[in-house]
């Protein structure tokens, strides 16, 4: 579904990418783990089409992403959960959940897709008419995940989305990521809990220094303590 | 002080709030292009003069006042468009100094353009006839036409607040004045966006020039004052803000024309003194956000 090949990126003069291949097929979950630094959030940026410089090929259905901007990549059913709860705070609940519709064919069913979303996220529910900067980091993320989910993606790209959140709410996230799943969403999850995203994932790229430098299962990384404590630890 | 009624004060204070109505038809638009593009665009004194001569224009080929009011701000909001379009997009992501000079030099060349083809010297505008001759508003009679500028601003002002509060382009716009990312990653095509707010700030400016017209007469170098005056609206009320622009816009307009009428002298400097003393007391104006600038 998701084919990533010798995709390279820049900051500046700065190369922070190299190389990096990946692939991501329909109905999976797959997650990408490594230290701070190692290149996660630049690869999945690159793949949503938010990098000046990239180079290599990204394809999604065969279609070729690379030099697309952002906006064509959601066309094609991309969704992008960045790492800072990026909700829009000065909006209330429902309006960013309408921002996630507005460009969207599915905005004609706007009621019924806030009304989907408000029984999947019942915290959510409860406040659809506060502004979200009234509501917790966790309920934020909430947030900003459904906003992303509303437009029915195909495949969502989460960037540490339990960074920082209490375990009540993580649990939550990840029992909602498996139902994703089994609704036939595919995912691509970046990760520091690594044992938790790992009992999840069907299969994960370890990241170093800008470079893949490990692919397995997520049950055999999960055991495999070696790697984890190589390429993980902080 | 002899003379000085309360009647006096009142159509001052009824003046002043006329002039504040060309200030916020200005302001609204630096501000929206300010707050979602990060341009400071110091060419919005020339679309203004635009306004009013293209309505100048308009009048002398017999084109009536009232289409004039729908075809000004299309025509000047187009040339506002083909601007963003290609000056402009080129020098996003380069920082806010790029299109500041960029406009700062275009509105030269616009007012030149301007002298070269309806000469340096100004014209007056007749008032429309409809809109002639005085009304009692309780305190005395003051002139219908301020009337009507009062009230086109305050259409303008409720058609855009329903456009942004009430339209999903409304909320694609309070939402990428916030963070232009957020809105591409979920489809929009933000270029597309930044192009017709631009466009709209010039439209309402080159409105504000026609409504103006009337009121001061036309010359090529009508755009300048009002724009510095426009500036120390956005300031007051604080960049990027409309709800803020508007009451610094009236605000301004009654400052100058109550010193004008107490201290005509000191009409120019009244609105700078009101600026500092704003900023001094704070810095980011009335409903600014604090840090817009870093
Ligand atoms: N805006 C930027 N400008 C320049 N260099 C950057 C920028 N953002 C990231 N980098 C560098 O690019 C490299 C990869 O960063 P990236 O954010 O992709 O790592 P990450 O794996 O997501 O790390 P973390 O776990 O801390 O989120 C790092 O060396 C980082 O310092
Ligand atoms: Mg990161």
């Amino acid at each position: 579904m998701l084919r990533v090949e010798k995709l390279n990126a820049w900051y500046g003069a700065s190369h922070v990418l190299q190389d990096v291949s990946l692939e991501v097929n329909r109905g999976e979950i797959v997650c990408l783990i490594g230290r701070n630094g190692a290149g996660k959030t630049t690869t999945i940026k690159s793949i949503m089409g938010l990098m000046e410089r990239t180079s290599g090929s990204v394809t999604f259905e065969g279609h070729e992403l690379l030099g697309r901007p952002a906006h064509e990549r959601f066309a094609h059913g991309l969704a992008y959960v960045p790492e800072e709860r990026r909700i829009v705070t000065g909006l209330t609940v429902r309006e960013n959940l309408r921002l996630g519709l507005v460009s969207s064919p599915n905005r004609k069913k706007e009621a019924e897709l806030i009304d989907r979303t408000a029984e999947i996220f019942p915290r959510l529910a409860e406040r659809l008419d506060q502004t979200a900067i009234t509501m917790s980091g966790g309920e934020q993320q909430m947030l900003a995940i459904a906003r992303a989910l509303i437009s029915d993606p195909k495949l969502v790209m989460l960037d540490e989305p339990s960074e920082g959140i209490m375990p009540v709410l993580v649990d939550e996230m990840f029992e909602l990521f498996q139902n994703l799943k089994a609704g036939g969403t595919t995912i691509l999850l970046v990760e520091q809990n690594v044992e938790l995203a790992l009992g999840v994932a069907d299969r994960a790229y370890v990241l170093d220094q800008g470079s893949v430098v490990h692919h397995a299962t997520g049950a055999a990384l999960l055991a495999d303590a070696e790697i984890q404590e190589r390429y993980c630890s902080v | 002080m002899a003379g000085l009624s309360l009647e006096l004060i009142g159509l001052q204070l009824f003046a002043g709030l006329a002039l504040g109505s060309v200030y916020v038809l200005l302001a609204i638009g630096l501000s929206l292009i300010f707050g979602m593009l990060t341009v400071v665009n110091f060419a919005h004194g020339a679309f203004f003069m635009l306004g009013a001569y293209v309505g100048l224009w308009l009048l002398s080929i017999g084109v009536n006042f009232w289409i004039c009011l729908v075809a000004v701000p299309l025509i000047v909001g187009g040339f506002g468009l083909a601007v963003e379009r290609t000056l402009i997009r080129p020098l996003y992501g380069r920082g806010i100094d790029y299109p500041l000079l960029l406009t700062f030099g275009l509105s030269y060349i616009i007012v030149e353009l301007v002298r070269i083809v309806f000469g340096k010297s100004g014209y007056p505008v007749a008032t429309p006839d409809a809109l002639q001759g005085a009304v009692d508003i309780g305190v005395g009679y003051f002139p219908l036409y301020r009337l009507f500028v009062m009230g086109v601003t305050a259409l303008i002002l409720v058609g855009l607040w329903l456009f942004l509060e009430r339209t999903r382009y409304g909320l694609i716009i309070r939402a990428g004045a916030r963070d232009a990312q957020i809105v591409r990653v979920l489809g929009v095509n933000i270029s597309r966006v930044w192009l017709m707010v631009f466009g709209l700030g010039c439209g309402i400016a080159g409105l504000g020039g026609l409504l103006a017209a009337p009121l001061q007469g036309v010359i090529p170098e009508m755009g300048g004052p009002i724009l510095a005056e426009a500036f120390v609206v956005t300031v007051v009320g604080g960049m990027g803000s409309l709800m803020g622009a508007v009451l610094a816009g009236l605000l301004v307009g009654v400052v100058v024309s109550m010193t004008s009428l107490f201290a005509p002298e000191m009409a120019k400097v009244a609105i700078f003194a009101l600026m500092a003393v704003v900023l001094l007391i704070r810095p980011q104006g009335f409903f600014g956000r604090a840090g817009l600038m870093s």
